[in-house]
């Protein structure tokens, strides 16, 4: 047995464009133990409630993260819809399950990248982030931000999307496709990368299980668990059914995430076919008395928004549990037992999100 | 001794930003904005930067790495508070873990608005610090040319030229 | 497809029942979702355990005592740490057992415990 170290890693560290802290308690090149620390972003948002109407709380949520913006403003208006028993439109619904797709697509890219470059194959993150800049332009084509959004409200959408720029979401999304095939075979097949992935920080599906890991961490390990599965949204009518792979280990969730991807394309061309003609919004009125818990799947997994209002126009409470909480019990086990050095390709595979985390 | 005109190397640091600033700064590196094709790199050690991004705002445990970076960081050094958060707080203003803008723990020269601060805004940001830093060289070459002149006056940070509709 | 996500179970327990509910929860194979707490317009605090199992959420409620003190559960979900770390660091709640203690250095805030009733 070797001499202990324990090495800091973090809060600003190249690898990482959030600050998260973790003690790595080493015993020569290898990991025996893993503490995390956060704390570094904790903005106490959620005590905002007192201060904001529960309207403008939406634009709120929507800002605890500009990677996942869209779900959480979507997560914060449906729970207080449901809180309110208001039901939305279903062209509403379709126009919401089409910009949270489009989330997940640039939220994968983006994560491809930051692995990319992870392992030190910066050529390969520049051109994952060229390719999703085409999805940031639909962005704002339909919505006027690029990462902020602010088009979800309680009751709806701000905003309606005319059948010819859905036509040319989905044309470009189709046209985008040999692209993303051609970079992410890079990924699957090289072997250098390979390398770096397969057998790495495998995370076992009792595991999995046992300490709840959510999201492509879950189904890389092999658990059937997708929270587009409750029907949420435009699920219910759209189907689907989710990524699953077995190994556990790096590959296996980079896997994952590259298969949501063009399920994501196909998802958005379909809706794209069944969108209904109607209003996007209903009238609001009245005070939130009641509670509702909605999830979501988040690109990163599944997310909890739990509104709860008291007749007042301020809520009570609106609670968010984000999917990268939920997976760092999983993170710390993967990282037991790994070389230092697949420290920060382990820390990016959960595509840790520290802003959700703390909120 | 020469110094950096055209091509400064930047560092950034998220204090407590929603990652919308953090994403769009990295996006101002990559093929479409390519700020890397001036020569401004993004690098992960305080010694080697000319410029210090920051985004979002500082709360009590964040504000110690901070100013630390900031510490660490070779004169002549800028800072650039990139989003509205950095600026004064923006919507988290009134959150209980929040101090306010990054001007609260370090001086900032150029403050770039926005929610989330878009990539043309973040670059033209960088390019007026690049001017603020070349203020700050001169005023430091005057100072090495006549050491017995003046008491450190110029240390003192040519401060915002206000708010900078970048 | 089903709306699962319109079943809304809410179950009220006891201080006391809570450990007992949350191992039967266990062996059920249901999931641990989230914790979290809420101060409510009277002052008082109700911690929710949210359990998953086939996609259907299980809400368990459970009001806390005048002295802020609940069981932890992490001894039968380990994961709980997090939320029961949190609670206490926002909420003030002391929860007994914990498996993994941060001692209230979990979150590091300029104003303890904002939501805490003694405050």
């Amino acid at each position: 047995m070797g001499k202990r170290t324990i090495i800091p890693f973090g809060p600003q560290h190249p690898v990482l464009p959030e600050p998260i802290h973790l003690d790595l308690v080493l015993e020569d090149e290898v990991v025996v133990d893993v503490i995390p620390s956060i704390g570094y972003i904790h903005r106490g948002l959620e005590k905002l409630v007192e201060k904001k109407e529960y309207t403008e709380m939406v634009y709120v949520i929507e800002r605890i993260c500009g990677i996942c913006s869209f779900g959480h403003g979507w997560g914060a208006s449906a729970s207080i819809e449901g809180a309110m028993g208001i039901e939305v439109p279903e062209r509403a619904e379709y126009l919401r399950t089409i910009w949270h797709e489009l989330s997940r697509i640039h939220s994968h890219l983006l994560w491809l990248g930051l692995l990319a470059d992870g392992f030190g194959f910066e050529s390969l993150f520049m051109h994952c982030w060229r390719i999703r800049e085409h999805v940031l332009d639909l962005f704002e084509k339909t919505t006027g931000g690029r990462v902020i959004f602010s088009v979800c409200k309680v009751g709806g959408v701000r905003k309606d999307i005319d059948a010819a720029t859905l036509k040319e979401i989905s044309d470009t999304l189709n046209a985008l496709k040999p692209e993303i095939k051609k970079l992410t075979d890079v990924f699957l097949e090289d072997a250098s990368v390979k390398n770096r992935t397969v057998g790495v920080g495998v995370l076992t599906k009792e595991d999995a299980i046992e300490l709840g890991a959510v999201g492509p961490v879950a189904r890389g390990s092999g658990v059937y668990q997708d929270i587009r599965l409750t029907g949420n949204g435009a699920y219910h009518e759209l189907g689907f059914e989710p990524m699953i792979e077995e190994a556990g280990d790096c590959y296996a969730r980079t896997k994952v995430r590259i298969r949501e991807l063009f399920q994501s394309i196909e998802l958005i061309t379909k809706a794209v076919e069944l969108i209904p003609e109607g209003p996007i919004d209903v009238p609001v009125k009245g005070n939130v008395d009641g509670e509702f818990v909605l999830r979501l799947e988040q690109p990163r997994g599944e997310a909890y928004y739990y509104a709860k209002g008291a007749g007042t126009k301020f809520l009570e409470r609106m609670r968010v549990r984000t999917p990268t909480n939920q997976n760092i019990p999983s993170l710390v086990k993967m990282l037991k037992g790994c070389d230092l050095a697949d420290v920060p390709i382990l820390v990016l595979t959960i595509d840790p999100c520290i802003s959700c985390t703390e909120r | 001794m020469s110094y950096v005109t055209k091509s400064p190397w930047v560092i950034h640091y998220d204090g407590s930003s929603c990652n919308g600033c953090d994403i769009e700064v990295l996006a101002c590196l990559t093929p479409m904005y390519d700020v890397e094709r001036f020569g401004i790199i993004n690098t992960g050690n305080p010694k080697h930067a000319d410029i210090f991004l920051v985004t979002g705002s500082v709360n009590e445990q964040n504000k110690a790495v901070v100013k630390q970076i900031y510490d660490q960081m070779p004169e002549p050094k800028v800072v650039v508070a990139i989003g509205i958060c950095a600026n004064n707080g923006g919507i988290f203003r009134e959150c209980y873990n929040i101090m306010g803008g990054v001007d609260t723990v370090i001086p900032v020269d150029v403050y770039v608005p926005g929610c989330a601060a878009r990539p043309e805004a973040i670059i033209d940001g960088v390019v007026k610090g690049l001017g603020v830093l070349a203020e700050k060289r001169a005023a430091m070459d005057n100072k090495s040319a006549a050491p017995a002149a003046a008491e450190p006056k110029a240390e003192e940070n040519t401060e915002t030229e206000g708010k900078e509709e970048a | 497809m089903e709306k699962k996500y319109l079943i809304q179970e809410f179950e009220q327990v006891t201080p006391e029942q809570l450990l007992p509910r949350v191992k039967e929860m266990k062996k059920g194979g249901y999931r641990l979702g989230q914790a979290c707490a809420t101060k409510q317009a009277d002052g008082n605090i109700f911690v929710m355990y949210s359990f998953d199992l086939d996609h259907v959420l299980h809400n368990l409620k459970v009001n806390v005592p005048a002295d802020l003190k609940l069981q932890s559960v992490t001894g039968d979900y380990w994961s709980a740490f997090i939320y029961e770390n949190e609670m206490h660091d926002l909420f003030g709640i002391t929860f007994e057992n914990l498996a993994l203690d941060y001692g209230g250095r979990f979150f590091k805030v300029s104003e303890p415990t904002p939501w805490n009733p003694q405050n």
